[in-house]
């Protein structure tokens, strides 16, 4: 059900929304960017729809609303171990089209790859999505090369024009708050993007020969592991256990999981000094073929959702949309 | 409701039997559905986890034989004094017994290596009536070294069992040489029907196939067992993946011809 509601009405029904859930949506952090006198724009939990930012694309994806950077698993008491809470409120989460289907991947890990993820689990279960459609490509998006710029998979769209706001409700329980709140009703249709100025083009024929190519070895000076690549991406999933102890003698503490990366050192030691994927570039390889390649072996559709983030970010103007672009290239060259 | 998969148990110890310096087997109580080739996470709050392979399956104990080479194992030799342990599991695909039934089955473990084939080996050593012949080859550094002294002993009296060192100071009874050079004088019948399960540190492992190759056994008659940094074993955190396959969910037990085609 479409509806065309203003900033003022929108707000007053955020503000009921908020009374049963919480809402993380991408704000504004000032002079918290990655340089200086730069803003950072990341998840953040909201009341008003006026501490959104819809303008902007946000460098961390909403991942960290339904996967915690850092999470307690259970805590060790004498001899003991107690599960720890699970967050009771329900939740909503604003996010993009590409970043909805990001969800799709994060669901099928770790929901699907093996045993079901207990934790994971106990939030998934209790979030709702609102889209924001995309009304203009931002940069670095590939959205449309992956098939991720549409999607239908949301309780509820939000676009944003000047003073109003262009709605549509699949949820039933806010469709009669809408209704009841006398709000015009017309039919709407989410915005989404038809092109991008980046787009990618992943051959046919791509396998795992493509690892003998040369062009993994530009990457061996110019990528310094740092991971950002990782971290901001939407269908990164990887974390490493913790163990915290508030006491000395080490009689009380936690374990938690905390995100991991692929592209930083230590990812694949084992004990005696063993390490797999020494290299940056072997490790650019390991995370290009998974999102473009493996996964899709594994799951039947690719994992890279195109958000463009990992070339946002990256400090060395590392290009992964140019890099799968490079990957026909390396076909040609390692089938010679 | 879904199981929490995180959560450690509390698993008494048994018993703990000491090889060598720096390698134990613990017995450790449990019950319930094991294969060989499968793994615990051995759990020391404050250090972390371990995946640990089962290297004994009993009706109410498992064997778990452990090295100490680092901060979980370390705590786990200190503290273990008539306590018990932290773990969780089973996890991994571990041996199918009956992929070797009917066939000439040559095993060759190097090191710790032997502990995920011991219920292999120990299954076969005691219904040789369900292989066409049965040989274990078993590697170690030293003599000082050797694991599982009684059960080769036993083995000998019923199996094939090539034992060697590297390299011995005095006398030793055990041969000297790597596992590799006995590959080529193994007395097979028929190669296509035989199958060999390989496992140890990743040279040993690379070179022994190569021998098996080289004699004549198909690659698909080739079983191995891989180790990777692990955290979770649920086929979550990542560590263990290669390629598409994750050494905690798909493995730790592969086939040669998937083996091969993982790119570290
Ligand atoms: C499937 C599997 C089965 C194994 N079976 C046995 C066994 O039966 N007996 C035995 O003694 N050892 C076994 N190992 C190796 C054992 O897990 C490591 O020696 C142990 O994790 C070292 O832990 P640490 O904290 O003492 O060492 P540290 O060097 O302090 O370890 C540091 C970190 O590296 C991780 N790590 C180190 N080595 C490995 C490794 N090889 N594999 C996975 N993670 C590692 C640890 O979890 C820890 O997070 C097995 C490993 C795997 C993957
Ligand atoms: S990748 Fe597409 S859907 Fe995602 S933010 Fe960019 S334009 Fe929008
Ligand atoms: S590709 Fe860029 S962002 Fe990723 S690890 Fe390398 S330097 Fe960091
Ligand atoms: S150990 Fe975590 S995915 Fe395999």
């Amino acid at each position: 059900m479409g509806y065309i509601a203003t900033n003022l009405e929108l707000d007053s029904f955020m503000s009921e929304l908020a009374k049963k859930y919480r809402i993380f949506a991408p704000k504004r952090f000032v002079n918290s960017g990655i340089f200086s006198d730069t803003d950072c724009i990341r998840y953040g939990e909201i009341s008003s729809v006026n501490e959104m930012v819809f303008d902007e694309k946000s460098q961390y994806s909403f991942k960290e609303t339904i996967l915690p950077i850092i999470q307690t698993l259970f805590f060790f008491t004498e001899g003991n171990t107690n599960e720890a809470d699970i967050p009771q409120k329900d939740i909503i989460v604003f996010l993009r089209s590409c970043d909805m289907h990001g969800v799709k991947r994060l669901d099928d890990m770790y929901l699907n790859n093996g045993p079901a993820d207990y934790y994971y689990h106990q939030i998934r279960d209790k979030v709702k999505f609102i889209l924001m459609g995309c009304k203009q490509s931002f940069e670095n998006c590939f959205c449309v090369s992956m098939g991720t710029n549409r999607t239908d998979r949301y309780d509820m769209s939000i676009d944003q024009y000047d003073d109003i706001y262009r709605i549509d409700c699949k949820n039933k329980v806010w469709q009669k708050q809408l209704d009841d709140m006398n709000i015009p009703q017309e039919a709407v249709t989410p915005a989404y993007v038809t092109e991008n100025s980046t787009s990618v083009s992943i051959p046919e024929n791509l396998d795992f020969t493509v690892t003998k190519s040369k062009m993994w070895d530009e990457y061996d000076t110019r990528c310094i592991g740092c991971g950002r690549c990782n971290f901001v991406c939407p269908t990164c999933t990887c974390f490493s256990m913790q163990d915290m102890f508030y006491s000395e003698n080490g009689k009380v503490g936690e374990r938690r999981r905390v995100w991991a990366s692929c592209m930083v050192d230590g990812f694949t030691d084992v004990a005696g000094g063993g390490s797999y994927r020494q290299k940056k570039g072997q490790r650019m390889r390991f995370k290009v073929l998974h999102k473009v390649h493996d996964y899709k072996q594994r799951n039947g559709y690719h994992m890279c959702v195109g958000c463009g983030r990992c070339d946002d970010i990256c400090p060395e103007y590392i290009s992964f949309s140019n890099c799968i672009n490079k990957l026909s290239k390396a076909m040609k060259e390692v089938s010679k | 409701m879904i199981r929490n998969d995180y959560v450690p148990f509390v698993s008494e110890i048994k018993d703990v039997i000491k090889h060598t310096d720096i390698e134990y087997t613990f017995r450790m109580a449990y019950v319930g559905e094991v294969k060989p080739g499968q793994f615990f996470e051995v759990s020391i709050p404050k250090y972390g986890e371990a995946p640990i392979s089962v290297s004994g399956i009993g009706k109410d104990f498992i064997d778990l034989t452990i090295r100490r080479v680092g901060k979980v194992t370390d705590e786990v030799f200190e503290h273990y004094v008539g306590d018990s342990l932290l773990l969780r599991g089973p996890y991994g695909n571990g041996f199918d017994i009956n992929i070797y039934k009917g066939r000439e089955l040559v095993v060759i473990a190097g090191g710790t290596g032997l502990s995920p084939v011991r219920g292999v080996v120990d299954y076969f050593s005691k219904h040789t009536d369900e292989v066409e012949s049965l040989t274990l080859i078993s590697g170690f550094k030293k003599p000082n070294d050797i694991l599982f002294s009684e059960d080769l002993a036993r083995w000998k009296e019923s199996m094939n069992v090539i034992l060697t060192v590297d390299y011995a100071d005095g006398d030793t009874e055990c041969q000297v040489g790597l596992v590799t050079e006995y590959i080529p004088k193994l007395k097979l019948n028929n190669k296509n029907n035989t199958t060999a399960i390989v496992v140890g540190p990743p040279a040993m492992m690379k070179f022994s196939v190569q021998g098996l190759l080289n004699i004549g056994i198909p690659e698909e008659n080739i079983w191995v067992s891989q180790e990777r940094k692990m955290c979770c074993g649920l086929g979550k955190c990542g560590h263990c993946k290669i390629g598409d396959v994750y050494v905690c969910l798909d493995g730790p037990v592969f086939n040669y011809t998937k083996s091969k085609t993982l790119i570290d």
